[in-house]
């Protein structure tokens, strides 16, 4: 621990913060100094986002104080965090599409002469605050809309200074940009902290810390690890204090070398939007298991796979023969199934009975007059069989426990004996004796000769469950290891810090 | 990105006066080639009538729907405004003043209350508006059974059939109506806030703008735009008409031209000069089938017609900037 700089801006003393009773920040201390950058990582679910929120007026914390500019503070919203001097830029970006830079800067405050907006004012202005932070090519009319994503970072980054912003929070502000876009954004933090505007710098991304950061806080399970001098540590050193925790829950065995059949799917340097070059084997009876950071692509290669943002560029076979996966329809009929990540938006009629929800998929893919009686009795054979505990297959799924949930879902998929299954995230929210009765299904779907693909935030999950790992970084395939990797690899793999192979 | 490939924000002309221009030279040269003629006299005083009346509910509209929000209970008002005129001046030129000071109070009442429901009461607007129109709907259809009162002389003479040239007092009322609309949007602080809670509340709750107050003034503008339709109807028809509201469609009929002129639905997008361009269009379709003695229905499915694809237009080219 170093000495914090004198006369902090920012003082943050015990931060603590519970969700439904469960403890996502625990007595966290911060300190941010003016034209400091100071970093915050940590790996998915740290309690980064929370502590941000928190300094922002965005969540009250449930224990210690805020100091900020000399005195402590309640916000009791955004806007009066806003008002104090603390400006948030999040990813998803606060921008009204429709209208000119300028009308986005002042929203909410529009310079007036005489009871009516200035426009002019407002427009010389909004250049000049452009042009301060060395922005001279955007014009203030432009609709925001039709700029890129850099260039929409640069408006929000003005309109917080219009609000004359003494501290900003940046959440990962590189995730959206281009190589040589975040170049420009290393200028325009190196600008801010010339003005003396401290900095919270939000990044999975070890590298941009190391470049931009005076000092890195680890955060690990809500609470803080450390707080380093950027200069006196190492990239290896801050994965080992972000990662490390006990291997205590029971996995299934893994399939052995000779369960593992021929290769299902197979993707030969498959791309779209969100992906690139990507080549991945998954083969019958085993377990694949994927991991990453958020937004790393994990999700776009399911998705993708079962055609629902389709792959655009590359090969895919399955069985040896080539198919075009284009819609989830196609995918089904494939002999795919999907357990989506977002389980109460995409997985779940929260209004329909436990046996309609299960049904779903059969009856979307079948015809609709045959078989219906026999289906029916499957599905509730299989309702029976992933043990629905404390709920009729009449009740509205809602009234279910995630565990639940997530069971009548994996009944659904079962219903159509698919051969390759995806899984993202298939635990989360999901109490201990649910997950492991999914994590022993999960298994022997594998050793049943399904194809399963896996993706994982909780690192004990990946590793306990995995029969081989790919990581992924930045929408490609950033490494694979075997079976018994270890937390620091997978990280190492997930925030850039050993050089990949080159491909 | 080079600054270059920015253009500024300012709008081309919107689509809706294409078609315009389109409709009425094809329409001249049809009812050309019917041995008519669209654009005498009367035909074109009798076009920019319609526009009136409708373009005033329009203009009101137009700031709702800017907001997010929507209005059904239009109509209701306009009748209920041609009543409440028509009785306080029953036939007094002395009572002008004071008739139409009523109906707008009234009608920014009927706003406060559509205003507030979807505020404060966080009541869906398409559902608020209704309710507050069909209760106005019982109190029409309980105290009237036909027209009542009787319009001042002297309102009936200005408003009603005094015009410059061709051009009707009444359509240059609506001309000064969007005139003070359009500025109100692009001038003051209010019609920034109105465009920026319709784009995005959470957005313009987050810049400090206070979206319940900047609904509630959009809605209560809306009903005295109605009302202000309403005071234009009973000068034209010489008394309080308790359903011409409904019968002229003035609900429905408002949105599409809304519509047709290029504002979203969804809010946060568009602006007045359109909307008026999709009055004129819908007002000159009118006329062009009243000059052909076009069939009533069909005219109807034409209507249909132009309204969905005028929207399957727009939706192709906001689809195409997103991309």
């Amino acid at each position: 621990m170093s000495d914090p700089p004198p006369t902090p801006l920012l003082t943050l003393r015990g931060i603590g913060k519970s969700f439904l009773g469960v403890r996502v920040l625990d007595g966290v201390d911060l300190d941010v100094a003016p034209g400091e950058v100071h970093a915050v990582v940590g790996e998915n679910g740290a309690g980064k986002s929370t502590l941000m929120k928190i300094v922002s007026g965005g969540h009250a914390p449930d224990g210690g104080t805020v100091e900020f500019a000399g005195a402590t503070r309640t916000f009791r919203g955004p806007r009066d965090a806003q008002r104090a001097g603390i400006g948030i830029i999040h990813q998803e970006f606060n921008l009204l599409p429709e209208r000119t830079v300028a009308e986005n800067v002042y929203l909410g405050h529009e310079p007036v002469r005489r009871g009516l907006v200035d426009r002019r004012g407002m427009l010389d202005r909004t250049t000049r605050l452009l042009a301060s932070i060395g922005e001279t090519t955007l014009p203030a009319d432009a609709r925001v809309g039709q700029l890129g994503v850099a260039q929409q970072q640069v408006v929000e980054i003005a309109k917080a200074l219009a609000l004359d912003a003494r501290l900003l929070i940046m959440d990962e502000p590189t995730a959206a940009l281009a190589d040589h876009e975040v170049e420009l954004l290393y200028g325009l933090v190196r600008r801010l902290q010339e003005r003396g505007i401290g900095l919270l710098y939000v990044s999975h991304r070890l590298a941009e810390v190391f470049d931009l950061s005076g000092r890195i806080t680890v955060l690990k399970d809500g609470r803080r690890v450390t707080t380093v001098d950027t200069a006196s540590t190492t990239a290896d050193e801050l994965v080992r204090h972000m990662v490390g925790r006990e291997l205590s829950s029971y996995y299934p065995d893994r399939a052995a070398p000779e369960d593992r059949g021929p290769v299902r799917l197979n993707l030969r340097d498959a791309g779209n939007r969100k992906l690139r070059d990507v080549n991945l084997q998954l083969r019958a009876g085993e377990v694949l298991g994927i991991g990453g950071l958020q937004g790393s692509g994990r999700s776009a290669l399911a998705r993708a796979i079962f055609g629902v943002s389709p792959f655009t560029t590359g090969d895919v076979t399955l069985d040896d023969r080539p198919v075009r996966l284009r819609s989830p329809r196609t995918a089904m009929r494939a002999g795919i199934a999907y357990v989506t990540e977002d389980r109460k938006g995409e997985g779940i009629v929260p209004r329909q009975s436990v046996l309609d929800n299960a049904l779903l998929a059969s009856r979307a893919v079948f015809a609709a007059r045959s078989g219906r009686a026999a289906r029916t009795a499957r599905v509730r054979e299989l309702l029976a069989a992933v043990e629905i505990r404390g709920a009729g297959d009449d009740q509205e799924i809602r009234f279910l426990s995630g565990g639940n949930q997530q069971k009548v879902v994996l009944a659904r998929w079962l219903a159509l004996n698919p051969r390759i299954l995806l899984f993202d995230e298939p635990t989360r929210g999901i109490d201990v004796g649910a997950k492991s009765a999914i994590h022993d299904l999960v298994r022997r779907l594998a050793r049943d000769g399904a194809a399963v693909l896996m993706i994982s935030s909780d690192l004990p999950e990946l590793l306990g469950m995995s029969d081989r790992i790919v990581v992924m970084r930045d929408g490609h395939v950033a490494g694979e290891l075997p079976a018994g990797a270890t937390e620091e690899e997978v990280v190492a793999l997930a925030v850039g810090t050993v050089r990949e192979k080159a491909q | 990105m080079s600054a270059l490939s920015l253009l500024p924000a300012r709008r081309s002309v919107p689509g809706v006066f294409v078609a315009l221009t389109l409709t009425l030279a094809i329409g001249w040269l049809v009812v050309l080639l019917d041995g008519g003629q669209l654009f005498n006299q009367s035909t074109t005083v009798s076009l920019l009538h319609v526009a009136a009346g409708l373009g005033l509910v329009a203009v009101g509209q137009t700031l709702v729907i800017l907001g997010g929000s929507l209005d059904l209970s239009v109509a209701y008002v306009i009748s209920l405004s041609t009543l409440v005129a028509a009785e306080t001046m029953n036939g007094s030129d002395g009572a002008v003043l004071p008739a139409i000071g009523l109906v707008l109070v009234v009608s920014a009442g009927v706003g406060l209350l559509n205003g507030l429901l979807v505020t404060r009461f966080r009541v869906n607007a398409f559902i608020a508006t209704l309710g507050v129109g069909l209760l106005l709907k019982g109190y029409l259809d309980n105290g009237y059974d036909g027209p009542a009162g009787t319009t001042a002389p002297s309102l009936v003479q200005a408003l009603g059939y005094q015009r410059v040239g061709p051009v009707p007092v009444s359509f240059l009322l609506l001309i000064a109506v969007t005139a003070a609309a359009w500025f109100a949007l692009s001038r003051t602080r209010f019609g920034h806030h109105l465009v920026a809670v319709g784009g995005d509340p959470e957005v313009a709750r987050l810049s400090g703008v206070r979206n319940d107050r900047v609904l509630v003034t959009a809605h209560v503008l809306c009903s005295m735009c109605a009302g202000l339709a309403g005071i234009y109807l009973a000068s034209r028809l010489g008394s309080g008409a308790p359903r011409v509201g409904t019968e002229g469609l003035y609900d429905l009929e408002s949105i599409a031209a809304v519509v047709i002129g290029g504002t979203a639905l969804a809010g946060g997008r568009g602006g007045v000069i359109g909307t008026v361009g999709g009055v004129v269009l819908l007002a000159s379709i009118d006329a062009i089938f009243n000059q052909l003695e076009v069939d009533a229905f069909f005219k109807q499915v034409i209507r249909g017609v132009i309204i969905i694809a005028a929207v399957a237009v727009y939706a192709r080219r906001a689809m195409r900037k997103a991309a």
